[in-house]
């Protein structure tokens, strides 16, 4: 690997050297590197592009990294990665993709991630989406998560999306029966021209599941963002999404958050919030001797923190 | 030295809300008091910069301060504590002693700041300060705040409301300690005798100027035994 992509590994994975435990890192469409452990077997598709994950029933505290860089100019993929992860597991999954541009040609990189997570299995998601390059070339990333969560099983998945992207659909589905758990926490900042859409929807569909999804951005610039959410509560479940938007120069936010409830004892809530830096916060970092951009800095790191 | 000069303020309704203030504030420790709408908690904003005044002129150490900014006058080492402190989505409480002591705090630092407000570092540094902390809770947090910025200058409006559960005993400890240890001047808004007691002098502000500016024990006598404007039913009440 070249110099730009050991760095975008390391803003995306924050890998210096190769990962413990198992990993598969892909660089401009190909393998640079794959490890399987006793639990853990990535095998690559020989239909299409893509690799699957398979973790045995009953792996504890184990890893995947599976980080994905771009850094050749023009290069436009689509992978398929599915993970069945087995019951009783407790595993982390660190996902994540860099991609350099300087060739003056969009770049793309569309996942399509589905996870099968087994019976009382319990797993982590962090998955990170950056971008770089000065030209006017576009950086694109559309990525699929489809998530099935077995009765018992949870999942919590952390999505950020800092800097650098110019285009995003972001899609998730997810799938949740009896007593199984999905927490999802978003955080997207858009600058300049960039858009940013979010589509999720989530079927509870078996009694005592949950779902909980914290969305929050910020809209610099003339940058846009759609938010789009759907529970649908199809059994005794609990629901919550909630997204919380800061506003800055001429951006644009766009909250459309659905529910639906189609059983007597679905709980379902859903919060919405955009607006501006409040007055008061940057007052008051001020009154500790920050200057006005600098407050500005702290409240949007920490938003997004 | 903080001084005053003929300061007014008018809302962009148009309404008076100070005149004419003159003060020259040389006391280590000085509370202002006066009945509610008096223009107390106006004159704090105005010195700390939130406010700009329609008229007159602030001089800090002999300097024209008017027309700083809130950071400016920070950074020359004026320091507020707000009335209803500011909740951020985002800030842990580590993070606001840092910002507020200039530089990244450690446990055993924060330590020191929050035992002083009766918290346990270790229960709150990683908390944010957003709406899962009490009102009392981030009133002390506030006045921590104000000790790890260590200025020459420090201004608190109505420290005590608020300050339910953590005993007010505890908050004049905090002031006494700081008069102690400061060299510079502390200027509390209060209703509270208690901390009205503590201080040097008072100022007692009424519709927008200095009715009386006194030593506390000149004044505090005659304030506590001031009628109160209430009406009669009111006041047979709270008699009751």
């Amino acid at each position: 690997m070249d110099e730009i992509q050991k760095s975008l590994l390391k803003e995306v994975a924050e890998l210096d050297a190769l990962p413990v435990g198992a990993y598969n890192i892909r660089a401009n469409g190909q393998s640079a590197g794959r490890n399987s452990t006793a639990n853990i077997d990535i095998v690559p598709k020989e239909d299409k592009p893509g690799i699957d994950i398979i973790i045995k029933p009953g792996t504890k505290n184990e890893s995947v990294h599976i980080p994905v860089v771009l850094s050749q100019a023009g290069l436009k993929e689509l992978v398929y990665n599915d993970f069945i992860i087995g019951e009783d597991c407790d595993v982390t999954i660190i996902a994540g993709c860099g991609i350099h541009s300087c060739g003056g040609q969009d770049s793309e990189h569309s996942g399509i991630h589905s996870f099968h997570v087994g019976k009382n299995a319990k797993v982590r998601y962090v998955e990170k989406h950056y971008g770089e390059g000065e030209g006017r070339e576009k950086r694109v990333m559309n990525p699929e998560t489809i998530v099935f969560l077995d009765e018992g099983a949870s999942m919590e998945m952390e999505m950020t999306q800092i800097s650098g992207i110019d285009d995003t659909l972001r899609k998730t589905t997810a799938t949740l029966l009896e007593e199984s758990s999905l927490v999802i926490k978003e955080k997207v900042m858009t600058t300049g021209k960039q858009n940013a859409v979010s589509d999720f929807k989530a079927d509870l569909n078996g009694d005592n599941c949950s779902c909980n999804l914290i969305s929050r951005t910020v809209a610099k610039d003339e940058s846009t963002q759609h938010f789009k959410s759907v529970l649908n509560g199809n059994a005794k479940c609990a629901g919550h999404s909630e997204c919380d938007s800061i506003i800055m120069d001429n951006a644009k936010v766009l909250a459309s958050p659905q529910l639906l409830a189609s059983n007597v004892d679905a709980a379902l809530i859903h919060e919405a919030a955009i607006g501006k830096i409040a007055g008061e916060q940057l007052i008051k970092l001020m009154t500790l001797g920050l200057s006005e951009s600098e407050a500005e800095e702290q409240i949007v790191n920490g938003f997004l923190k | 030295m903080l001084e005053l000069i003929n300061i007014g303020f008018r809302t962009e309704e148009g309404k008076e809300i100070l005149k004419s203030v003159n003060l020259k504030i040389e006391d280590r420790f000085v509370a202002i008091t006066g009945p509610n709408g008096s223009g107390k908690s106006t004159l704090a904003k105005i010195i700390a910069g939130i406010y700009q005044p329609t008229d007159g002129q602030i001089l800090f150490n002999g300097k024209d301060i008017t027309n700083m900014s809130i950071s400016e006058r920070a950074k020359l080492g004026i320091s507020f504590a707000f009335q209803q402190p500011v909740r951020f989505k985002g800030l842990k409480v580590k993070d606001i002693l840092s910002i507020a002591s200039g530089g990244e705090k450690n446990i055993n630092e924060c330590c020191n700041l929050l035992s002083e407000v009766g918290l346990c570092a270790r229960d709150y540094i990683d908390r944010d300060l957003d709406q899962s902390l009490s009102g009392g809770e981030m009133k002390r947090i506030e006045i921590a705040t104000l000790l790890a910025r260590n200025t020459e200058l420090n201004i608190f409006d109505e420290p005590e409301a608020g300050i339910d559960l953590w005993s007010f005993q505890n908050l004049i400890r905090v002031f006494e300690k700081m008069n102690e240890k400061t060299n510079g001047n502390i200027i509390i808004i209060s209703h509270q005798e208690r901390i009205l007691n503590i201080a040097d002098k008072i100022i007692y502000l009424k519709n927008g100027t200095v009715d009386r500016y006194e030593d506390k024990d000149s004044i505090l006598p005659t304030l506590l035994a001031e009628p109160s404007s209430a009406c009669k039913v009111l006041t047979d009440k709270m008699e009751d």
